[in-house]
């Protein structure tokens, strides 16, 4: 019979100091960030998906070597280069350039092999993340594009 | 004759406003203070302070195709919101706000506020067994012994009250209690004084009346996925929602009129609707802040808390204080 | 509780719980076989979201299959991808450099904590309660917000690399933990009272879901499953790897067997996780995070290889059979909550619903792990 009673008064009094915690709570500010309102700064190591960088001329850095695009675990990448002639210095210079790099976004992982195996600092990550479509083809990035969209 | 049928008709149409308002608006404070208590601003963009949710949402349902399942017993599923809110609404016109203000004052309020709540029962059983759901019918079933066995002790705290007042009219147990909050009945009086455990045992009563945190077995939505009212969308699905509120008012009133002396003010000054309605929502509040702070009982722990604790103590005050009442 | 059955022939019906269905957290079926409320017998049925991670693992580069483990279990990543790389630095012999073992260990523990913080949460809201889950997902951000920092993602890091990490962490993460740890600790106070102490959640948990060591070794079941069934283990400890023989910790283990056991296994967890992260923030040494001799691309030599680490939520063990190619002839993964769910079968005979799924909530299961 004691049990009986002692059981209802812990139980009772458990159920109070709960109470007590979530009315506490309830006085406490708000801790959300109102999203689209309000944003927060993403930390400057955030992977978003890969952007070609351009060099002084505005031409990206890219050299067309490929080591990309054999990185890549979901096969996500591809480039095209075609090779043009130059004049250096009197010389007619064959020089690998690039023509096409599209990135399939579907398939990213962001795992960010592809800016790690890049001998040559070309690509970076963007720090875009508001990326949302109801159409695939929204997806299928044409880097060289976006560059010279952004160098405008 | 005629102006009484005018008088009916009006206070139901108050009734059914009233109802409607307090559920729409008090789906706002719920969301509001869940939000307050888990630390995030809750609807804040539909008007100020997300004032316009609720009309919202009340639209939102009301354009909503009204899908019945196949196989279902259409006749129930359709009965079933109506006969959920019904009731809850009916209740509203014997309850005295103030001294003035009660739709039709019976002498037997007391009765017919227990006789329609025991009919929310069977609207959720007829939900669940006209949606042809296995999950429906299971909380049906576990919502409907829950009813019947909270029922038991809230009638047994109940007619301690009515003891007491000796009368079952909501107007004259209000008035037994006027004149300062030390005559309401939930302090102890010479003829009772275990009074604010069977306040407490009536709240919590009325909690698992109204299927609420953390009773809410027939609704149970991490286990039932949303039990009874699982295949209801549209309005079907918002009738049982307004009738969940608009009981909860009702249990909040009769809370306050059994024991917190209804419209009477704490020091006897300027009685009136006002205290009435701040001493309700009072209530809610707490109703809503219980629901937002513990999980859900088990079906048996539910039982075993109204069958092992709940109706013996209710007896035994039932007992003691007509013990009293027969000694002085 | 115990169910009386006497079962007549046709009396009983099939409930399907999922693969859509709030309490199983993901796309896992349980087919239940019902007397009412009471389950007669239960059948999980798995493959879902099967997306062949092993399959994978033998067509990619071993460099290329590090994404891939951080989407097994997504709430606790990097533990997962620890397994991975120990075993492969293992095979090749790579050298890793302290700070780097220092650095993993203390981030595997923040994502310990975080995917602890988030089962405590989705356990509440399994048994009704929901404003737990926000608490604890408040804390979750604290932890998230600083692994974003050092590994550039939320929750399916690629932050390992063989041979070290992908970069070093900076004296804001070392301040940010610093600041973190009494901030959690105060907060395991108040889950104490709010949840642990509660009488209702005591009542739902305690005694449920029995499981028996006899039970956890037959099914192979690790992590908090087995040490609230009163087994001591813990790879960490059985089998150390990386720089845990150097922290001073503690493996829970309650005897109990049943939900509130294993609950409280997790809670306490989460206490030596904070202490771990402590002593390693004060220990963390200097110097290079990438071991100098690395080869370009890994081959390993032929042989098995296997490698066993603690995860949140168990032994996590991955075997690589090489044929000294640059991936693998044979790559298969021991997912802990694989052997912790087929204990569901057995256990839930008898047991009411509502039991059944508080159960299955202790068992901590993670889908996409399950179906790898």
């Amino acid at each position: 019979m004691g049990g009986y009673f002692s059981d209802i008064f812990n139980g009772s009094k458990s159920l109070l100091i709960g109470m007590g915690i979530t009315f506490r709570e309830f006085f406490k500010p708000v801790v959300t960030v109102q999203y689209p309102y309000q944003t927060i700064k993403m930390s400057d190591r955030f992977r978003g998906h890969i952007e070609l960088i351009a060099d002084e001329e505005g031409k990206p850095k890219c050299v067309a070597c490929g080591m990309c695009e054999r990185a890549c675990p979901s096969g996500c990448i591809s480039l095209n280069s075609i090779s043009v002639e130059t004049e250096v210095d009197g010389k007619v210079k064959k020089k690998k350039v690039l023509s096409k790099y599209d990135l399939d976004f579907t398939k990213c992982s962001l795992c960010g092999q592809c800016v790690e195996n890049c001998n040559f600092g070309a690509i970076e990550f963007s720090k875009e993340y508001n990326l949302a479509s109801s159409n695939k083809e929204d997806f299928h990035f044409n880097l060289l594009k976006r560059l010279e969209e952004r160098n405008v | 004759m005629s102006l009484t049928v005018l008088n009916v008709i009006v206070a139901v149409v108050i009734a059914i406003g009233f109802a409607a308002l307090n559920a729409a608006y008090l789906v706002w404070a719920e969301r509001r203070g869940a939000a307050r208590i888990q630390r995030r601003p809750g609807p804040n963009i539909n008007g100020p302070f997300g004032l316009l949710q609720p009309p919202l949402d009340g639209i939102k349902l009301m354009t909503k195709q009204i899908m019945i399942p196949g196989g279902a017993d259409k006749i129930l599923f359709m009965v079933a919101p109506v006969l959920a809110m019904a009731p809850a609404i009916m209740s509203f016109v014997t309850i005295p706000f103030s001294e003035n203000i009660v739709a039709h004052n019976m002498d037997i309020g007391v009765l017919m506020i227990f006789a329609f709540a025991s009919m929310g029962a069977l609207a959720v059983l007829f939900a669940g067994w006209g949606s042809r759901n296995k999950y429906a019918v299971m909380a049906s079933v576990r919502a409907v012994s829950q009813n019947i066995s909270y029922e038991i002790p809230m009638l047994i705290t109940a007619i301690t009250v009515v003891m007491i007042t000796g009368s079952m009219d909501l107007k004259t147990i209000t008035s037994a209690q006027a004149g300062g909050f030390w005559h309401w009945n939930i302090f102890p009086s010479l003829h009772s004084p275990l009074m604010p455990l069977s306040f407490i045992l009536f709240f919590i009563c009325s909690l698992a009346e109204t299927n609420r945190a953390p009773f809410d077995l027939g609704e149970a939505e991490s286990e039932l996925v949303a039990g009874f009212h699982t295949e209801y969308g549209s309005m079907g699905f918002g009738l049982f929602f307004m009738g969940e509120y608009a009981n909860i008012v009702i249990g909040a009133s009769l809370t306050t009129i059994l024991f917190l002396g209804g419209w009477d003010c704490p020091f006897g000054l300027f009685p009136g609707v006002w205290w009435f309605l701040l001493k309700i929502y009072l209530l809610i509040a707490t109703f809503i802040w219980i629901r937002w702070t513990f999980p859900r009982t088990t079906i048996y722990g539910l039982l075993n808390l109204s069958w092992k604790i709940l109706i013996p103590l209710s007896l035994f005050n039932l007992l003691l204080t007509a013990g009293l009442l027969k000694v002085f | 509780m115990s169910a009386p059955i006497q079962l007549q022939p046709g009396e009983t019906f099939i409930l399907n719980v999922g693969p859509q269905h709030p309490a199983t957290h993901g796309v896992l079926r349980v087919k239940m076989e019902m007397d009412g409320e009471y389950i007669v017998k239960a059948e999980t049925v798995l493959g879902y979201v099967h997306r062949m991670h092993e399959k994978m693992g033998e067509n990619r580069t071993y460099a290329q299959y590090l994404p891939n483990l951080s989407r097994l279990d997504y709430l606790g990543a990097l533990g997962y991808t620890h397994g991975h790389v120990l075993v492969i630095e293992r095979a090749a012999g790579i050298e890793v450099p302290e700070r780097a073992e220092y650095i993993r260990a203390i981030t595997v523990e923040l994502n310990r904590l975080a995917s602890h913080l988030f089962w405590f949460g989705c356990y509440v809201m399994d048994l009704g309660g929901f404003s737990p889950l926000m608490y604890a997902l408040e804390d979750r951000e604290y932890i998230l917000d600083m692994l974003e920092a050092v590994t550039g993602a939320r929750l399916t890091y690629c932050y390992y690399r063989f041979g070290g990490l992908y970069n070093d962490v900076d004296d804001d993460f070392i301040e940010a933990a610093k600041r973190f740890i009494p901030r959690m600790r105060k907060s395991l106070k108040k889950y104490a009272a709010l949840v642990t102490g509660n009488i209702i959640f005591q009542k739902r948990l305690e005694g449920i879901g029995p499981i028996s060591a006899e039970m956890c070794r037959k099914y192979g079941a690790t992590g908090a499953v087995a040490r609230g069934s009163g087994i001591n283990f813990d790879v960490r400890k059985n089998e150390p790897y990386s720089v845990y023989p150097e922290f001073d910790f503690d493996i829970p283990v309650y005897h109990e067997c049943d939900s509130m056991a294993r609950f409280k296994v997790r809670m306490d967890e989460m206490e030596q996780s904070l202490r771990i992260i402590e002593q390693g923030l004060a220990k963390l040494p200097g110097g290079p995070i990438m071991a100098e001799k690395k080869p370009k691309n890994i081959k390993l030599p032929v042989g098995d290889f296997y490698q066993a680490v603690e995860t949140a939520r168990g032994s996590f063990g991955i075997r690589i059979v090489s044929d000294g190619d640059k991936n693998a002839y044979r790559l298969k993964l021991r997912s802990p909550t694989y052997s912790n769910m087929h204990l569901f079968d057995e256990a839930c005979e008898g047991m009411m619903i509502m039991d059944a799924l508080a159960f299955m909530g202790s068992l901590d299961l993670v889908i996409p792990e399950i179906d790898r």
